[in-house]
């Protein structure tokens, strides 16, 4: 853990020495903030909770998480600094999750500096608070399914656009599983499926701590998700590090 | 004499293509061996499988008694490797990168400032130390791996091509670096200038398609009166045809 904890601070540190920090929280910020206050209608329908904010946040992060993730592996093949890092004295798997949890401290940070929005609804309204809070818990899982699926497509390509587009492809998948058209096309065709799917959408868990519940089932399936695609990606990385 | 890199019939196919073909030698303390070869003869492919970056298809390595396969970990702690090409993460400075590499191998505190200093004193670098690596020209590139790789002093030093792209001064400097340290540790390096090999080594692989062709002293290659160049060329050129 000490050595995934070395990874990490280098990666984090990575981002704000480049201006993908900067371009990442800017254009989060801006689409939040727009979507919100267009689309939500933040203002016309008076109340004060944060549920037109968390409508949107898991579609943002459907394409800007990909944007974050497609580099991690795939510029490490570029630069060739792949094979300095993995002959360090430590394992795949510790890079991996140093990598996963400084992309996952940025998100943190992302979502973090949506602050203003919060303390709007605080001066018109009486918000719970509770209920804002486990919003913003169900947005960093999120942001952690997305990044562990990015992640680990990222090491299975030295192209930045592949690992981009597959990621994003992926986290569609996951994210729709569990919308009308997919569940009631499946209960007509495939029932069996419309369940299964159901169940693995991000979405559908996601829903669940915007209304502030947190689910020990829910919980147990974004730690699970992401166990298993950190894993995924450290096998990956283990077969394909010379490729 | 105790042998510190000990290599036992290392292989290494991709696909029908054999890079490296049971490779074997080991290198004791106090030696320098000149690792050479026409590109492609499989010199950075056996150094990728020594540093546990890649996994051989058969055969394995032993780095101060730990195999590579079975306890990557342990052999990679007792190995310094400059990768080909000296690849180093561009936006970092010299001082932050050195940091994040100690620390990696276990180095806190002053004892870590220690190691990242008496390093960049011995690659000449501290005029340097707070640009970001990407500022920097090739030779300095190439001194920042070369640092990492001395960092935390191991016994092993595996190193391809420690002099590509330095000027002869700084080529001057890095055989300098390498003679220093040579009583201590088992050095391979990688190269194409064959003049290295005689200012340098104390023993010569020459490899070619995979295969050892000749290990001996430098000196005795040369012996019955033919130039390091012609000795080379009729080597490597000479099974091919």
């Amino acid at each position: 853990m000490k050595a995934a904890m070395i990874v990490a601070r280098r990666e984090f540190a990575a981002y704000f020495a480049t201006p993908v920090a900067t371009v990442f929280i800017v254009i989060f910020l801006v689409l939040t903030g727009a979507l919100t206050f267009t689309l939500g209608g933040f203002f016309t329908r008076g109340q004060a909770d944060l549920i037109p904010f968390f409508s949107f946040v898991p579609w943002l992060f459907l394409f800007l998480v990909p944007a974050l993730t497609m580099r991690l592996w795939a510029e490490e093949r570029r630069l060739g600094t792949i094979e300095l890092l993995l002959t360090l004295p430590i394992t795949p798997g510790q890079a991996v999750v140093g990598k996963f949890l400084a992309a996952w401290a940025f998100c943190a940070v992302a979502l973090a500096l949506t602050f203003p929005l919060w303390i709007t609804i605080n001066v018109l309204g009486q918000p719970d608070n509770g209920v804002v809070l486990t919003g913003y818990l169900g947005c960093l899982l999120v942001a952690g399914a997305y990044l562990a699926i990015g992640t680990a497509i990222s090491a299975l390509t030295r192209n930045q656009v592949i690992a981009f587009v597959l990621a994003v492809a992926a986290c569609f998948l996951f994210a729709a599983a569990g919308s009308p058209v997919v569940t009631e096309f499946l209960s007509a065709n495939l029932p069996v499926m419309a369940d299964v799917a159901r169940g693995l959408s991000v979405n559908e868990r996601f829903a669940g701590f915007t209304r502030g519940v947190i689910s020990a089932r829910d919980f147990i399936f974004f730690a699970s998700f992401i166990a298993f695609w950190l894993f995924l990606n450290a096998v990956i990385l283990e077969h394909k590090k010379a490729d | 004499m105790t042998a510190l890199i000990e290599i036992e019939g290392l292989t290494k196919r991709f696909g029908s293509f054999t890079a490296v073909d049971h490779v074997s030698f080991s290198v004791a303390r106090g030696e320098v061996v000149g690792f050479l070869g026409p590109n492609g003869a499989g010199k950075s492919t056996t150094m990728r499988m020594l540093a546990g970056f890649m996994p051989p298809t058969d055969g394995t390595a032993r780095i101060c008694g730990h195999d590579i396969v079975d306890s990557p970990v342990p052999a990679k702690r007792e190995l310094g490797f400059l990768p080909e090409g000296a690849p180093t993460y561009p936006e970092m400075s010299v001082i932050d990168f050195l940091a994040f590499c100690a620390r990696i191998r276990g180095f806190r505190g002053a004892e870590k400032d220690d190691r990242v200093a008496t390093a960049m004193t011995r690659t000449q670098l501290e005029g340097v130390r707070l640009q970001p690596i990407e500022t920097l020209s090739k030779g300095f590139k190439r001194r920042v791996g070369l640092a990492q790789a001395l960092l935390h002093s191991p016994p092993v030093l595996v190193l391809d091509e420690p002099t590509d792209g330095l000027d002869p001064n700084q080529k001057h400097e890095v055989r300098e670096l390498i003679r220093e340290m040579a009583p201590d540790k088992a050095i391979i390096i990688s190269t194409h200038i064959l003049e290295e090999v005689a200012a340098v080594c104390t023993r010569a692989i020459v490899i070619a398609r995979g295969r050892v062709l000749a290990d001996s002293t430098p000196a005795a290659l040369v012996a019955d009166g033919r130039s390091m160049d012609d000795v080379f060329r009729s080597l490597t050129l000479g099974e091919a045809a």
